[in-house]
């Protein structure tokens, strides 16, 4: 029982990564229709200067800033300087990306190299925490990240649900023509949000960095999830990609726990399975 | 039937090419070229830019290696003529069940959830040894000696290679004039129009991806024997990605792209690091990338053809 409750923690540590990682990802799916191939690699850039920060400066928070407004920048960047020259052109857009995140990939490994960082974590989170009921010990940085990962979701659903960016977000996703013809300047809504999904992903980046630990390879791990995540959840839907993160996240670990060849192939077999029967995503809308 | 031609020049390059330009460039290029050709015609005619294609190319190479002889000790040793008919159904089927999964998908949909598949599928070949041999793989697998010609020969292999090519191309070019060929074109351009007169548009959309199964299944066998060794990273994100890459270089829009990309690919990859370091490679492959997506969305065939055409209306303007 106390193995089961263990590994359904580890699920929820891992999903709580998933959600923080694939939110950013939806955000900019749902309102723009763009594939962000590269968010990974955005991901992965977050986690690298996060590290830096926290290094020079010893302040972990501030390291999960910095990396989130690297990423930020990075992300307001891709979308001003090249996604968005092809606005409404979603495959070429998805291509671009692609050559975006191969070359961010490679200059990263060039500058960082292909050791394995991990952020030192503040003398109140690196130890265990003793779990009430269980009396066994959990890393305290993985009940801090998943409660961050609730913080974030709360906050984003605020945002999109109570703010004026939040409904002129939404009025987008239904409907971007007229929100242009409202005299809203669509090009620069697309360049914050993108920013926004870019500032996420930098901020799970650190956090996956602290929790557990980043190198090359680490932005196709989470690209992919993100992949899996929506597809499952439902493209552009925040709480959708709070569910499939949750699925994901939990049929890994079990999968990891109880039959550790074919931990991939569970994760896979959802996909699968929620594309035979719902294939716009369990909390998806229909394309049609 | 007429672009099968433009693989004509590649015949004359056994005349004076030397053993490393015959099979390392002209012989890989054209390798690559099949496997990506599988990818062209899904994205000119079916309408769907998939990333399964390294995977269904993987199948059959496994098939091949596991049924073969190889250095390790996994699988059983069948004669040839069982292996490969059987390596091309595998890959024919591979590209069935793809094709069933993403059967719903167009666009952007497709690419994510056929990225995701080939993805799971590196992982399955990496976790699995009973079939798959696990991280290490396959190694020392060889091509048979038929009919007293050894296959591992630059010049037979290369031969070989080509008719493949040919053959290929020369199905895809037929294919498409075809009843099935004009109906997939038909989903393509409107799905809903189809099912509307009556044509359930799942067989249609599966057959499709079956050839294209079919084409990149050649083109795997000939990789697993040109490379002598699979495993996990054959099918990984490296491949699926150099594959794509390609396909776009090339130009999505025409079969013969698939070869101008592969030939342009080897090419930078092979003397790049003349130019560059090395371990950038994939900074500069990023950029050229990169450069014709933004410049030239149909690729080099695209390109290509908008100069002679070009090139064409001043000759017949001089002529006035």
């Amino acid at each position: 029982m106390t193995f089961f409750l263990i590994v359904t923690l580890n699920g929820l540590t891992l999903a709580a990564l998933y959600f923080l990682a694939a939110s950013g990802f939806t955000l900019i799916f749902g309102l723009m229709r763009t594939v962000n191939m590269a968010h990974g690699a955005l991901l992965l850039l977050g986690g690298y200067v996060g590290f830096e920060v926290a290094r020079a400066t010893g302040v972990w928070p501030l390291g999960i800033l910095g990396g989130g407004l690297a990423a930020a920048f990075g992300g307001a960047l891709i979308q001003f300087g090249i996604l968005g020259r092809f606005q409404g052109d979603e495959l070429r857009q998805t291509l671009a990306s692609i050559a975006i995140s191969i070359i961010m990939a490679d200059l990263m490994l060039w500058y960082w190299g292909g050791i394995t960082y991990q952020v030192a974590l503040p003398d109140a989170l690196a130890g265990g925490f003793k779990l009430p009921l269980l009396g066994v010990g959990y890393a305290s940085i993985r009940l801090v990240l998943i409660a961050f990962a609730v913080v974030v979701g709360i906050t984003l659903w605020l945002i999109i649900a109570k703010t004026r960016l939040g409904a002129i977000i939404r009025a987008g996703v239904d409907d971007r023509e007229m929100l242009r013809a409202l005299g809203f300047d669509v090009a620069k809504i697309f360049i914050i949000v993108f920013a926004l999904g870019g500032l996420l992903a930098g901020m799970a980046g650190v956090v996956a960095a602290s929790a557990l630990s980043i190198a090359p390879g680490t932005d196709l791990q989470f690209l992919l999830s993100s992949l899996v995540v929506v597809i499952v959840g439902g493209m552009g839907s925040v709480g959708g990609a709070a569910l499939g993160a949750l699925l994901i996240g939990l049929a890994e670990q079990y999968g990891l726990a109880y039959a550790p060849t074919y931990g991939v192939v569970f994760t896979f077999a959802i996909m699968v399975f929620v594309l035979a029967v719902r294939p716009q995503g369990l909390l998806g809308r229909s394309e049609t | 039937m007429k672009s099968a031609l433009f693989i004509l020049p590649f015949a004359l390059v056994p005349f004076f090419a030397n053993d490393f330009w015959l099979v390392q460039i002209f012989g890989r290029a054209l390798i690559l070229g099949v496997i990506a050709l599988s990818l062209t015609f899904l994205a000119a005619y079916l309408g769907v830019v998939s990333f399964a294609q390294a995977t269904m190319a993987g199948v059959s190479g496994y098939t091949v290696a596991y049924f073969g002889p190889n250095s390790v000790d996994v699988g059983r040793e069948l004669p040839f003529y069982v292996v490969l008919p059987l390596a091309i159904i595998m890959a024919t089927l591979s590209g069935v069940i793809i094709g069933l999964i993403a059967r719903r998908s167009q666009g952007i949909y497709a690419i994510m959830i056929t990225l995701a598949v080939g993805v799971a599928f590196f992982y399955f070949t990496r976790q699995n040894y009973t079939y798959f041999n696990g991280w290490t793989g396959f190694s020392g697998i060889r091509a048979p000696e038929i009919a007293g010609t050894n296959l591992r020969d630059p010049l037979p292999f290369y031969l070989l290679i080509i008719s493949v090519a040919m053959l290929c191309l020369m199905l895809v070019n037929g294919f498409i004039k075809s009843p099935l060929g004009l109906t997939i074109q038909a989903v393509r351009d409107a799905p809903k129009r189809v099912l509307a007169i009556g044509i359930p548009t799942t067989p249609v959309i599966v057959s499709a991806y079956a050839i294209a199964g079919f084409i990149a299944g050649s083109g795997g066998i000939l990789n697993v024997w040109y490379q002598e060794r699979i495993s996990s990273f054959s099918v990984g994100l490296g491949p699926i990605v150099d594959i794509l890459v390609i396909a776009v270089i090339g130009g999505l829009k025409h079969p013969i792209g698939a070869f101008i990309g592969a030939l342009a690919f080897v090419l930078l990859d092979t003397f790049a690091v003349d130019f560059i370091d090395r371990e950038r490679f994939n900074t500069l492959i990023g950029l050229v990338l990169l450069a014709i997506i933004m410049g030239a969305p149909d690729g080099l065939h695209g390109l290509a053809k908008s100069w002679l055409a070009r090139f064409k209306k001043r000759v017949a303007e001089n002529q006035v």
